[in-house]
């Protein structure tokens, strides 16, 4: 036994008492599905952990018409206090069922324990507490005096962070007044469905939360849904391209939260220990399954050999292996479709010249797992530099000065996060100033909180989520026309004149307009 | 022996410059009473790109510069209009058949909309911007920056004011814009680029094309190096396939607004055309 061979520790599964079939979660209430049920598999073991409830087509009418029934009869009529101390509750009964979620998430998803235990779930307890304090305090967001909630929000989530990304969307659709139709993603379903019963035990009106599974059709089915307003999306840039495309030309305010490609830039007077750290929790942090995770390790070539030795050895001393070991570092991918795209792409990597080198670890015999792998020698051009990886990879290349390591970074389509690490307080503050990316680190990485907005630039979609800036995303102001309210005189005039005459929300939606001719 | 007048040619606005359609095409500009203006200038999908060229050079100043500067030179513009302003008014009033006091409304109302704007320059980012106290020991920030270069369809239905409030809040964080005026009454459009081309305004951070916005549109609404498609004034057009050209690259995608008070003076109109960056530092004695 070395030093690194510690004894198993897993984290007990009886804490969990799941059912061996989920319904979907529709107007307060478990109903059948009537697609095809499905079953959720631990990525680590390859076991079954539950039959899933498929939503059709007309399941989805039935959820997001009992979203609209307990928007216009309940939620949007109950003050602002009484939904902030249903949040309140929510995230209070989060706090309890700790544990509980926390292993469920890991055996559901694959990431390690330590992880969803000390990371993921907490931080869902706290959107829940944040937020539910918004929800009296709407007049405060920005938006002037008695801001409107939307209505119906759709939003579909995705694997990574399951029931992260569930708080996300679901704490301030709530606290703005809105009602909401989640769906999980396919492989990742549990936790949701677990909040489903966390939703009962807070008594939340039925139809306010409704949760309802399925894959790729669901999801588009819910997202083109006539009686929804609002479409909040996390997940590929793919499909958030789709997104746009579906909900064009409809009344719809859309929120997408997509891929990244960040790099992390490290500067030769950085603090080499924590950079490390860092650049080892940017990428390999949930497996590499993070949008924001910093694929791209720039780093200044001086440094560039010194860097990459700590790195392979940092990463040797990294435990690969169950996510319900509380000692593992290193957990499953989350399914067997996305290993086989990250070897894919990283042997496109190889085929196009980089250097490969995995972290010497066992791989368990069942489940999907894949060694935290690095590539050196890596060209700006190669696929691995650019496409999302979406995975325990790093790409590394690097830069002479610092207007070089911007050029680089910012060689993306995406804009999602990037990382800075140097001593200089001067060179983070310009170097951050010129980083087109929605989210950076100075000498930390994948930092999360619900008070700071999160979010892309260019393809990495638009919108934010968390802060105040999250709240606005679910809220209109009070009438379209009075945003002019401080505007100079002639449009307060004409803005007092149509602020009575507010159109209802279905004749607002501009119809497509019937083809014209060429106009000359 | 009354005078001669001597007309003035109306051409296109990109990069600084005034040129002619490089497609050589002009249209016919008629008045209300359907005299003869001018012949406008009938700008291509070279002359689109050209723009976008223009615009995406014109950024990294533009945005780059101090808040408060971009504040003074969004001022100079309402300046320089106000000196003009009997010069606008009579366009105004016999493109569009108003009376000279509502032809005159709709200049002062275009100054003033200037002015508000300026004031937001160096404000916008203290309002939409925050401190973020999140759970540790970070000192963390979000600030809004520009989004990068807007392509406008301006509203169709005035000749200034329209035009003006669309273009004018994607300025102030730091855009650079191609607007497509209204096809009616292009010819205060090309006005207003000569006043923008003696303000202090950089070269390239305003581009004005005229001709028709259905033909121009499309070019701007899939072109990869468009950050944002504002389709104020796009109502008559098939503007759904302009949103959806859009997604793919995921522009922003502002959509059309009816009616005179379309693109109204809002901060939403400023924030539409911007991006929240959050900044992570750590705090640490060591």
């Amino acid at each position: 036994m070395s030093f690194l061979e510690y004894a198993p520790a897993p984290e007990s599964r009886a804490i969990l008492s799941l059912r061996d079939e989920y319904g979907l979660f529709i107007d307060g209430e478990f109903v059948d599905g009537r697609g095809t049920p499905f079953q959720s598999v631990s990525p680590a073991s390859e076991e079954r952990i539950a039959t899933i409830a498929n939503a059709n087509a007309a399941d989805v009418d039935d959820a997001v018409a009992a979203a609209r029934r307990a928007h216009d009869r309940v939620w949007s009529r109950m003050t602002g206090r009484d939904r902030g101390k249903y949040l309140f509750r929510i995230a209070r009964l989060v706090q309890e069922r700790a544990r509980e979620l926390a292993v469920a998430e890991s055996l559901d998803n694959g990431k390690p324990i330590k992880e969803s235990r000390d990371v993921d779930v907490p931080l869902v307890a706290a959107w829940f507490f944040y937020y539910a304090g918004w929800a009296d305090k709407l007049d405060y967001a920005g938006l002037g005096a008695n801001p409107k909630a939307l209505g119906v929000a759709a939003q579909v989530i995705p694997w990574n962070f399951p029931l992260l990304m569930l708080a996300w969307k679901i704490a301030p659709a709530l606290a703005a007044g809105n009602t909401v139709v989640l769906k999980p993603a396919e492989t990742t379903p549990l936790t949701a469905l677990i909040f489903a019963e966390i939703v009962q035990q807070a008594d939340l009106p039925p139809g306010v939360v409704n949760i309802i599974t399925g894959a790729g059709d669901t999801g588009a089915a819910l997202v083109g849904h006539d009686g929804v307003d609002k479409v909040a999306f996390t997940g590929s840039t793919a499909v958030g391209r789709a997104i746009a495309k579906q909900v064009a030309g409809t009344h719809k305010k859309v929120t997408l939260e997509l891929g990244g490609k960040a790099a992390n830039i490290v500067f030769d007077d950085a603090p080499i220990d924590q950079a490390i750290e860092g650049i080892v929790n940017g990428i390999f942090f949930n497996q590499g399954h993070v949008c924001c995770a910093g694929s791209r390790l720039l780093v200044q070539e001086s440094i560039h050999d010194e860097v990459v030795e700590r790195l392979k050895q940092r990463l040797s001393t990294l435990r690969l292996g169950d996510p319900l070991d509380k000692n593992t570092d290193i957990g499953a991918i989350n399914s067997r479709e996305q290993l086989e795209r990250i070897r894919e792409l990283s042997d496109a990597g190889v085929a196009e010249g980089a250097e490969r080198w995995s972290a010497p670890c066992e791989i368990p015999e069942n489940g999907f797992w894949y060694a935290p792998t690095i590539f050196t020698n890596v060209q700006t051009s190669n696929r691995i530099a650019r496409e999302e990886i979406f995975g325990p990879v790093l790409s590394v290349l690097t830069f002479r000065t610092p207007q070089e390591a911007i050029a680089k970074a910012n060689n993306t389509p995406y804009g999602l996060s990037a990382g800075i690490w140097t001593d200089k307080g001067s060179r983070i503050l310009a170097v951050a100033d010129q980083l087109r990316a929605g989210v950076v680190w100075a000498n930390t990485f994948n930092r999360f909180d619900p008070s700071s907005p999160f979010g892309g630039y260019k393809e990495s979609g638009y919108g934010r989520e968390g802060g105040r800036h999250g709240l606005g995303a679910y809220l209109s102001p009070a009438s379209v026309t009075s945003s002019g309210r401080t505007a100079p005189r002639a449009v307060e005039a004409s803005s007092a004149a149509s602020g009575d005459e507010k159109p209802s929300k279905r004749t607002r939606r501009p119809a497509r307009p019937a083809k014209k001719g060429a106009a000359k | 022996m009354s005078r001669l007048a001597v007309p003035k040619t109306y051409k296109l606005f990109i990069g600084g410059a005034f040129p002619r359609s490089e497609s050589g095409r002009t249209y016919e500009v008629r008045s209300a009473d359907g005299g003869f203006l001018a012949n406008a200038a009938k700008a291509s999908r070279k002359d689109a790109r050209d723009a976008v060229v223009a615009a995406r050079g014109a950024v990294a100043g533009w945005a780059g510069a101090t808040a408060y500067n971009r504040g003074q030179v969004l001022y100079r513009i309402a300046e320089l209009l106000e000196g003009r302003r009997a010069q606008f008014t009579a366009e105004i009033e016999e493109a569009e058949g108003l009376t000279r006091a509502q032809a005159g409304a709709q200049v002062d109302e275009a100054i003033d909309r200037w002015v508000w704007y300026a004031g937001w320059a160096d404000k916008f980012a203290q309002v939409a911007g925050n401190a973020n106290p999140v759970a540790g020991p970070y000192f963390n920030i979000s600030v809004p920056e520009p989004t990068g270069v807007v392509a406008i369809v301006a509203p169709q239905d005035s000749s200034l004011v329209g035009l003006v409030s669309a273009v004018a809040p994607a300025l102030v964080a730091g855009n650079a814009v191609i607007v497509v005026a209204s096809e009616r009454f292009p010819l205060s459009a090309i006005s207003l680029a000569e006043v923008l081309a003696t303000s202090d305004v950089p070269k390239g951070v305003v581009n004005v094309l005229t001709g028709s916005p259905a033909e121009i549109a499309p070019w701007l609404a899939s072109h990869s190096d468009v950050n944002a498609l504002d389709l104020v004034g796009a109502g008559e057009l098939d503007w759904v396939d302009l949103e959806i050209a859009a997604a793919d690259t995921l522009k922003r995608v502002l959509r059309p607004e009816p009616g005179p008070d379309a693109a109204a003076p809002a901060l939403d109109r400023i924030a539409a055309f911007t991006e929240t960056k959050t900044v992570w530092h750590t705090k640490s004695l060591r």
